[in-house]
């Protein structure tokens, strides 16, 4: 190098020095700003300890039910004289990371699902049991809510909250209009759809971008052509997935395919249900949540079906309602406050406090007041009562490493190539093999 | 001074010898302590997880819960599981896709821009926009543009009604593509942004140089700048090759990496986080991921190295 | 000839050479301009369109579908936004993690860099393969040992009211740091690499220690690949919604992008509160990128002009 260049680097030296100074200070300036706010952050706790204090947690991350849940909860807070602190998390991450959760000092209280989904987590001792408190408040529930809420200990771990069923919803209005009769059987529910094409409208929406939403057909047409007994067997991976039985579940619901819509994948259940509010679909298979999207008129034109029968060996035996209540985690700080609290969230008033801002379920609490109730979720009683089963739904019914990884992906590869039923179940069948294995 | 100094003695010794001894306690803290922690947080766990891939486990539980069970999980990934060779396809398109259009486009406005024009700031911001928004916001945008019934494309297109939309994001056998359209989006400002540096760092004598020699712009760029650059070359394909085996969030976002979307990663994500998770299974997928990216990086990283050892 | 030759000829003979290309130029100069310019609102399309959709009342795209002319356009669905998903709460939360992961990275990156590229020691090769690989390692492969080391580690209660480093911003910033100290770690080392070796040793021939060969000499001089690396890695770290997700429990301490997860399950499909929403979590990154642009883009010309 030459000469120049040793020059200009010792009074390059100069300039650095200023510039050091800079840097240094950015630095002693970020520690400054950052460590209190580290300590603020982490530091503050009032939990645990203080035997009036419940933690809380919740996935009804939806402003709706968020709402709805507060308003219940502050209730509660007053007539058991409690402080519950509510820890909100989205919805499906909430699902998702349950698992590291419970493992990692949750919260005393955490709002979950009944059925097999729940007695997973019970099973591996991650919650807490709940015997004494069912033996007070056992009354309040049904024989069918107590059965889903029972570990496989015998133990119960589960207070059910609300729950809603699956059907076919439609608008009355569009119905009437065009004079469309209630079908009961498939061959009625086939002509119908026939008819809906002649007229213009797409049939069945559908949607499947989630994953979720194409489990509920496959439910109710295995439960309405095998039977309850033998969909719970399936699920529980007591039955064989390449039994003649299954495939012919997927080949009645090739049948039905044309008259769904087109591009499921790609859309989200909310968008088919605005297709249906917009009158552009005739009916849509789905939980009575599909409210939600019906708002102002559209939400009195709303109704229901039950999913028809296909053999009349079951008729229409089976309803499938998901349940959604609240568990005592595995190590709670409170546990008297907590139990405390699930006593009240068991309660007919709890429940109809809730119902009143988040309307599209129904209370678990069988002497619930009613009176408040619209038509359709009287209906939605109706349906629920006069069922000899009552199912959860694929992913609550079996093991959720099953529903998620395995069935989620298959039921997708189903829609976009129904022809080639032998080799799904073939598939689905194998990987059942060496999931429930363990 | 210092030229009649370090034109005589051979470096090395003269190196040597001005190292102190607390010179050489510095230089250890300085690797040290920052290989402690790159081992202890990132390479500790990634051992774990390979050990995890020959074992069953879901989650739960103490380490006495984990069943040993061989190479099962890899043989299972093999024959019974429909997502992964799919995913190990799109993996390798989106890698192709990546080196032979993202990154070539990117270099390509870099040269652009290298030059002393007017506006070279906005034209290198706009470009570079993407690359500064999350992924979500990446996601969600191009689902703006793609959706079949409000979304841009369509409608320009005039093909929203039912009968007729193009099911850009919902159709497996358009949707990779697709999704790699707003992936490259953010990619060529990346590399633009990468290659730019580079570029300025070029020695503006070897270009004056060439110039006289009456070189045209292309030749300048391919026989002198290109060349020159080699360090940046390397730092250049490693990160597209990482870009494009690491694609996960785009794709999780539109729809959780499911039909026609599925790659390796978001397998693995899919398997390991969840509800009850298939750790050992997830962890062979993960492995499988990690031969692949680590077999390519070594290859290369080898080369460059033996090369200037020479 | 060699270059240096040429170099220290009189500038007649290159502005010779520039004469012959004035009008080729113009032309050509056009031409680039117009290509640049529609590549440029090519890709500034997608957010333009967001931002729009976002200025427009949900009322009246369901009216009108969203290719259409503007009846009103205002900025309620911003603070509508801002309001519904508590964003202030959750722009501190992300600051409070990259600010200090950001600088504590680049530190660190710079330390090994130098380490690896100014002096030539048994491990030396091993050491810088050793980062690279491990930047290559998707997140998902070291999850779960991860948290369960999380879970191992005890930090006193006064610092972490879990009693480890799950659920703390220490944990997450820790992890940052060590996951993307890897990439800067590459890059450095070979931009160091390329500074001349008789700067430093012209400084050790005068007496100075390792620390201020670093210091003095070599990290003012990498200072545009550091702008640089600042820019990408506040960026990554700021977009990065994973390891906050998985190692964090508490809803509200987790940063920005979560919150962004929590816009879409609230607000359904009014897809233009959503943008506003996602568009106001970019603000900082973009603020980030239009004040550093200058900075780094004289860096970079500072360092094309040395030498």
């Amino acid at each position: 190098m030459t000469e120049d260049a040793s020059l200009r680097n010792l009074q390059g030296h100069g300039v650095v020095i200023e510039r050091r100074t800079v840097l240094k200070g950015m630095l002693a300036a970020s520690g400054l700003i950052a460590f209190p706010s580290l300590a603020a952050c982490t530091g503050e706790s009032s939990t645990g300890g203080s035997s009036n204090s419940v933690t809380f947690g919740s996935n009804y991350s939806d402003a709706v039910p968020k709402k709805a849940l507060a308003t219940a909860l502050t209730a509660g807070e007053k007539s058991e004289n409690l402080k519950v602190e509510i820890n909100t998390v989205d919805h499906n991450t909430f699902q998702e990371q349950i698992n590291s959760y419970l493992q990692a000092d949750p919260d005393d209280v955490f709002s979950w699902f009944a059925g097999f989904r729940m007695q997973f987590f019970a099973e591996r001792a991650l919650a807490t049991p709940i015997t004494d408190v069912w033996d007070k408040i056992g009354g309040n529930y049904s024989e069918a809510l107590n059965k889903q809420s029972t570990g496989t200990d015998g133990e119960q771990y589960f207070i059910p909250f609300y729950y809603y069923p699956w059907a076919v919803f439609y608008r009355k209005s569009v119905f009437e209009q065009n004079g469309y009769e209630i079908p009961t059987t498939m061959d009625q529910f086939t002509a119908l759809a026939k008819q809906m094409q002649n007229d213009g409208l797409t049939p069945i929406a559908f949607a499947d971008k989630d994953g979720w939403p194409a489990m509920g057909t496959f439910d109710y047409i295995n439960m309405r052509q095998n039977g309850y007994d033998f969909h719970i067997a399936l699920m529980r991976g007591e039955e064989s997935w390449s039994d003649p039985k299954v495939k012919s579940v997927f080949d009645t619901w090739r049948g039905l395919l044309p008259y769904h819509q087109k591009g499921a994948l790609g859309r989200t259940w909310q968008d088919a249900a605005q297709t249906v509010v917009d009158k552009e679909a005739g009916m849509y298979l789905l939980g009575m949540f599909v409210g939600q999207q019906f708002t102002g008129l559209a939400a009195e034109d709303l109704d229901f079906f039950s999913f028809p029968e296909i053999n009349s060996e079951f008729g229409q035996d089976s309803v499938e309602a998901p349940i959604d209540g609240f568990m005592l985690s595995a190590d709670p700080s409170n546990e008297d406050g907590a139990k405390k609290l699930l006593e009240y969230l068991s309660s007919a008033e709890a429940q109809a406090t809730y119902l009143e801002s988040d309307p599209n379920n129904i209370a678990a609490n069988q002497d619930a007041d009613t009176s408040n109730y619209s038509p359709l979720q009287n209906k939605a009683v109706e349906l629920i009562g006069a069922a000899d089963n009552i199912s959860q739904f694929l992913d609550r019914d079996t093991r959720p490493d099953f529903a998620a990884t395995v069935m989620l992906p298959s039921l997708q590869e189903f829609i976009n190539n129904p022809d080639d039923v032998d080799g799904l179940t073939k598939e689905i069948e194998q990987q059942k093999k060496s999931i429930f294995a363990g | 001074m210092s030229v009649a100094a370090s034109a005589n003695k051979p470096r090395q010794d003269r190196r040597r010898r001005l190292l102190t001894r607390r010179d050489v306690l510095t230089l250890g803290l300085m690797l040290g302590i920052p290989t402690f922690i790159h081992v202890l947080l990132v390479w500790g766990p990634a051992l774990s997880s390979i050990a995890l891939s020959f074992t069953r486990w879901d989650g739960i539980g103490g380490l006495d819960t984990i069943e040993v069970i061989g190479t099962k999980n890899y043989r299972d990934i093999a024959t019974i599981y429909p997502p992964f060779y799919p995913a190990l396809r799109h993996n390798i398109y989106w890698l192709l896709f990546f080196i032979g259009v993202a990154t070539p486009a990117g270099m390509f406005m870099a040269v652009l821009l290298d030059k002393e024009i007017r506006f070279t700031r906005f034209y290198q911001g706009a470009l570079f926009l993407p690359v500064v928004l999350s992924l979500a916001i990446v996601g969600f945008i191009w689902q703006l543009m793609y959706a079949p019934e409000q979304g841009l494309i369509n409608n320009v297109l005039g093909r929203t009604s039912q009968a007729n939309f193009i099911d850009w994001l919902g159709d497996p056998s358009i949707n990779l593509r697709a999704v790699l359209v707003a992936a490259s989006w953010r990619h060529v400002g990346y590399i633009m942004i990468l290659y730019l540096a580079g570029l300025k760092s070029v020695d503006a004598s070897l270009r004056e140089a060439a110039a006289i020699d009456g070189a045209t712009e292309a030749q300048t760029f391919f026989r002198v700048v290109f060349p020159v650059l080699k360090p940046i070359n390397v730092v250049i394909l490693v990160v597209t090759v990482i870009e494009s085996l690491r694609a996960f969030d785009i794709v999780y976002v539109i729809n959780k990496g499911t039909n026609g979307l599925e790659l390796l990663s978001v397998l693995v994500t899919n398997n390991i986080i969840g509800e009850a998770s298939r750790i050992g299974f997830g962890s062979a997928l993960a492995v499988i991921l990690l031969i692949i990216s680590l077999g390519f990086i070594l290859y290369y990283l080898f080369q460059t190295f033996r090369k200037e050892m020479r | 000839m060699s270059v240096t030759e040429r170099l220290n000829r009189p500038a007649v003979t290159a502005g010779a050479a520039e004469a012959v290309r004035p009008q080729r130029k113009r032309g050509g100069r056009a031409l680039l301009h117009g290509f640049l310019g529609l590549t440029a609102l090519a890709w500034l399309l997608p957010l333009l369109w967001a931002f729009y959709t976002s200025l427009r009342p949900y009322a009246e795209t369901a009216r009108r579908g969203y290719l259409s002319l503007p009846g009103t356009l205002n900025f309620n669905n911003y603070a509508t936004a801002w309001r519904d998903a508590d964003l202030p709460h959750f722009y501190w939360n992300t600051l409070v993690i990259t600010v200090p992961a950001l600088v504590l990275t680049l530190l660190l990156a710079s330390f090994v860099a130098f380490g690896v590229s100014r002096f030539s020691f048994r491990f030396n090769v091993a050491l810088l393969m050793l980062f690279t690989a491990g930047n290559l390692l998707p997140q998902q492969v070291i999850i779960t040992p991860l948290y369960r080391l999380y879970l191992l580690i005890p930090l006193p209660e006064f610092i972490s009211d879990t009693g480890s480093l799950f659920d703390t911003y220490y944990g997450i910033i820790a992890i940052h740091v060590a996951f993307q100290m890897g990439f800067c770690v590459f890059v450095l080392s070979n931009y160091m690499r390329t500074l001349p070796n008789e700067l430093t040793e012209a400084a050790m021939v005068d007496g100075a220690s390792v620390w201020q060969q670093f210091w003095r000499i070599v990290m003012p001089l990498t200072r545009p690949a550091l702008a640089a690396l600042a820019t990408l890695q506040f960026t990554w770290i700021y977009n990065d919604f994973f390891w906050a997700l998985v190692l964090m429990k508490s809803g509200d301490r987790r940063p920005i992008t979560s919150a962004l997860n929590n816009l879409e399950g609230v607000f359904f499909t009014n897809n233009n509160l959503i943008a506003a929403g996602a568009l106001l979590a970019a603000v900082p990154t973009l603020i980030v990128f239009f004040s550093l642009q200058r900075q780094f883009v004289s860096g970079l010309t500072l360092g094309a002009n040395k030498g």
